[in-house]
């Protein structure tokens, strides 16, 4: 073995540096079902605590939905467990291309091809769609995996102010030039939870010929009057040109993503997406699990409709105890705390009252804007949301930031 | 004329990267990658920017964060194509 201690102190050190700075993430044991009440297992070798989570994008309560949970057993018993292949060897069962149909349905699109996530999603499609004669133009805070798919592409790459339109514009004069432009934006910003200005992106690409690309993943399955995603919300339904989404957050969470689209382009990714390619088969029991979770909710929007309600009924309890938070409507909640010390204590103090948050500073965002982020799920009861905000304000009196600007607790904590 | 080329550097930075409520000024040694101002995504405008603006092609591997981290810097990258 050539480990040498050299290599070994190297990383070491790596792994120190990281400690030092704040940035080491330490993963929790959590010994239940993915629920709103979960059973967490932190520090590692303690007894396991009950508390509300609230900070997974379980947005429609369906990772250990009952009816989820049966189909995954069916699908088990039918389908098997593993393909042992990948899709285009011996890897296809019927089941996955009645999951393609039903989610281009569900999303109102030609075709959908699936993939291992929607991780592979982005790291395959614009390398399959755009040359080096073409030009992606994404915003500027948009998913990890979108800036890794683009890395991968050869195509020119430009990008614009985050949700600024005028930049947009001045980068589609700029390629005026290039065979094919394509915006790409999430629909969802997953740090702020807001929402792609999708109306005006949708003009802008009509007006300069423009491909739209749309990551969707935290928005499918809620977004829009039926769930149907961003698109839906924005009034351009049928109007993007390439979707990507996940079946890892709302529509059960288990794994798996996909592209969808113009069947060409969905077609091509099948025949050169390199994540598709070389990536085994989603498994049938998340495929029966998807199928049905599809069936659940194009037959009733009442999750989503709860999830709605529980969000405004969040956003207005925790805005009315004093709390600074990111305005919207998305369930993605963002208290705004600026310091990234302040941020992480007030998530652990939070966790010994109960409730499972997470704090976020840079390099997760930007320096300064350190917050908690909450999540609201659909499968959250009114006295969940009532835990949280009781906890919350006993949390934000001990450290005496209720009711302060961000001047204010910049002030008092410093960046 | 290097004073002329830092100004316009300046001038490109806050047009490209600040919005406008953003109360932050730049100048030649403000820390732009590591502060945060620029991510290494958004670099990639600044380098075509230079690219484009100077008629060079700079190689990935003089386009580092920490060649990139101030103006002053960039000014050192542009002084090996004879920029200046």
């Amino acid at each position: 073995m050539a480990y040498s201690n050299k290599a070994k102190d190297f990383y070491k050190d790596e792994l120190n540096g990281m400690h030092k700075a704040g940035t080491f993430k330490e993963e929790r044991f959590i010994e239940s079902p993915q629920a709103a009440n979960i059973s967490v297992e932190y520090p590692v070798g303690s007894a396991a605590k009950e508390v509300l989570n609230f900070c997974a994008n379980n947005y429609l309560g369906l990772s250990s939905h009952p009816e989820v949970v049966k189909a995954a057993h069916e699908g088990l018993d039918s389908r098997g467990y593993g393909m042992s292949s990948v899709r285009f060897i011996c890897g296809t069962q019927d089941i996955h291309d009645e999951l393609e149909k039903k989610l281009s349905e569900f999303l109102g699109t030609e075709a959908t091809v699936l993939f291992a996530s929607c991780m592979d999603a982005n790291a395959g499609v614009f390398d399959v769609v755009l040359g080096k004669e073409d030009a992606m133009i994404s915003d500027r805070l948009v998913h990890a995996s979108i800036v890794d798919g683009m890395r991968l592409c050869k195509a020119q790459l430009y990008n614009y102010k985050h949700s600024n339109m005028d930049h947009l514009e001045e980068k589609l004069k700029e390629t005026q030039d290039c065979r094919f432009r394509m915006i790409i934006t999430d629909g969802v910003f997953s740090m702020d939870g807001d929402i792609a200005k999708l109306d005006k992106i949708v003009e802008l690409g009509k007006k300069y010929d423009a491909l739209v690309m749309v990551d969707d993943s935290h928005a499918t399955g809620f977004m829009g009057k039926h769930g149907r995603g961003t698109h839906e919300h924005c009034g351009v339904l049928g109007e993007i040109d390439i979707i990507t989404t996940t079946l890892g957050k709302a529509l059960g969470g288990a794994s798996g993503g996909c592209v969808s689209g113009p069947r060409e382009i969905v077609d091509l990714c099948r025949q050169r997406a390199r994540p598709y390619l070389f990536s085994n088969t989603v498994p049938p029991v998340i495929i029966t699990a998807a199928n049905k979770v599809i069936d659940l909710i194009s037959k009733t929007t009442d999750r989503r409709d709860k999830l709605e309600e529980n969000t405004k009924y969040f956003r207005e309890k925790i805005t009315a105890a004093g709390f600074d938070i990111k305005e919207g409507v998305h369930p993605i909640v963002p208290i705004m705390l600026y310091n990234a010390k302040l941020a992480q204590d007030m998530a652990l103090d939070m966790y010994r009252e109960g409730i499972y948050v997470i704090g976020f500073s840079f390099p997760v965002v930007a320096k300064g804007q350190a917050r908690i982020r909450v999540q609201i799920s659909a499968g959250h009861e009114k006295e969940h949301l009532d835990k949280a905000i009781a906890a919350f304000t006993k949390v934000g009196e001990k450290y005496k930031i209720l009711g302060k600007s961000k001047k204010e607790i910049i002030e008092m904590y410093g960046y | 004329m290097s004073e002329e080329i830092k100004k316009l550097i300046i001038e490109y930075v806050k047009k490209e990267y600040l919005e406008e409520e953003d109360e932050q000024d730049v100048d030649e040694n403000t820390p732009l990658i590591s502060s945060g101002i620029v991510d290494s995504f958004s670099m990639v405008s600044l380098k075509m920017f230079l690219e484009k603006k100077f008629d060079i092609k700079i190689p990935d591997e003089k386009a580092t964060t920490e060649a990139f981290d101030s103006v002053n810097n960039i000014m050192a990258i542009l002084k090996e194509f004879n920029v200046s």
